[in-house]
């Protein structure tokens, strides 16, 4: 018995140093999840006077642009999957992967081919272990997306909405995790283009003249630079979430293993404790049995 | 909308508010020309060129900003102005920008994006140069 008290020590051990790896990624992702709030909250100001923009030139002028036209026939569709660049965060990855899928299928029931862009390498690497075509891919920024990161990813999209013939889709849709908040996490699939604009949350009341917007140089210059960077801030918006829901999940997930190491140590002590009392046992068996013997043969030989 | 008769003025970035308060005057330079904004001024929505805004705070102070386009918002004595990039002067590596200025001079002609380099490393020095 005395092998198997050493290998449990040594579980023991190892367990413990596990937990102390499980525990400071806990603390990490719990201290970046503050910092990602920050993030989304400080661009959240830009978001809201740019759709106030956006809704005043709806409501004010009568121009049509092309991203927000909806094709008579779609028949293609681009959707963008938000993953995550690093696992250990539970089902994170896969769930948002699954809520992709489905949305591929229920397209593919529609009739229109799908093509997919991926951000994330969780994602890249789902659909290359898969074989199965992915358009483009942007990695690396998973837990901390930069602006930058989000008007590549939105001229991408434009390129190909915009695009004509074989390469054009006619719609885009963006599947990311919403963060509701620290337990709840739901992935979600929205569309992103065509736009749907949201006409006038400030109309002027029936009594009041409507006023007269003056666009500089004319609406459709105005529209055709501010649709684009709407659409650049939703994806902003989604990879913002997408990084909180991701910190949230691993924090989840981590708190879950140290837990379960907790578990573990305690069972694999009692396990050690047992064997250690069963070997003090035996051996005192084996010394009693040894000096009853002796007596005997001594009994005997008298 | 502001109580004491000043205007709004928002400037933000994607990722930040860069400065907001209460002004008397906003002048910024759209592609068309330089815009002054007062009270009362009719709603207005406007593309920005890369250069530097001057903000007259209510307080009669100065607010000078730098921005790589953007848009200039306004309706209700509320200013927005939208970049995808402002600078306050404070954050202006004063330096960088001479040497991004020497370096887009020698580039110019070459291309528009070395045009556009040029044009932003002046703004941010001449916004630098009507702080101090």
């Amino acid at each position: 018995m005395a092998v198997s008290l050493r290998e449990y020590r040594a579980r023991i051990k190892s367990t413990e140093s596990m937990k102390k790896i499980t525990r400071a990624m806990e603390l990490i992702a719990a201290s970046r999840i503050i910092k990602a709030q920050q993030r989304a909250q400080s661009a959240a100001p830009y978001a809201r006077e740019l759709t106030r923009a956006i809704s005043a030139v709806a409501t004010f002028s009568n121009v049509d642009h092309a991203l927000t036209t909806e094709p008579e026939n779609p028949k293609r569709a681009a959707v963008l999957i938000v993953t995550s660049d690093r696992g250990l965060a539970g089902a994170y990855s896969s769930s948002v992967l699954k809520e992709a899928e489905r949305l591929i299928e229920m397209l593919r029931g529609d009739g229109k081919d799908v093509s997919v862009f991926v951000a994330g390498r969780k994602g890249e690497a789902y659909f290359k272990f898969r074989g199965r075509p992915v358009v483009s891919s942007w990695t690396g920024f998973s837990d901390q997306p930069s602006h930058q990161a989000a008007s590549e990813i939105g001229a991408a999209l434009i390129d190909s909405f915009l695009a004509e013939g074989e390469e054009g889709v006619d719609e885009v849709h963006v599947v990311f995790t919403r963060f509701r908040s620290m337990l709840v996490q739901e992935p979600t699939a929205v569309r992103l283009l065509p736009l749907e604009v949201v006409e006038g949350e400030e109309k002027p009341e029936a009594a009041d003249a409507l006023p007269l917007y003056e666009f500089e140089p004319s609406a459709e210059a105005v529209l055709d630079a501010l649709l684009p960077r709407y659409v650049e801030s939703r994806i902003f918006f989604a990879l913002l979430q997408a990084a909180a829901s991701e910190l949230a999940a691993r924090q989840k997930a981590m708190k879950s293993a140290t837990d379960n190491a907790e578990e573990l140590i305690k069972k694999y002590t009692r396990i050690a404790n047992q064997a250690r009392q069963a070997g003090i046992t035996q051996e005192i068996s084996e010394i009693v049995g040894g000096v009853n013997a002796l007596a005997d043969a001594q009994a005997g030989s008298e | 909308m502001a109580e004491n008769g000043a205007l709004h003025v928002e400037l933000v970035a994607p990722d930040r508010t860069v400065w907001s308060g209460e002004a008397d005057m906003v002048i910024a330079r759209t592609i068309e020309g330089d815009i002054g904004v007062l009270r009362g001024h009719a709603p207005l929505l406007s593309l920005l060129s890369d250069a530097v805004v001057e903000i007259s705070t209510a307080d009669r102070g100065v607010v000078v900003a730098v921005v790589d386009g953007g848009f200039l918002s306004v309706a209700n004595d509320r200013v927005s102005i939208l970049s995808d990039h402002a600078e306050l002067p404070d954050e202006i590596d004063v330096d960088r920008a001479r040497t991004e200025l020497e370096e887009a001079r020698g580039l110019v002609g070459a291309n528009d994006d070395a045009e556009r380099r040029l044009r932003r490393a002046e703004a941010r020095i001449r916004a630098v140069e009507k702080t101090s």
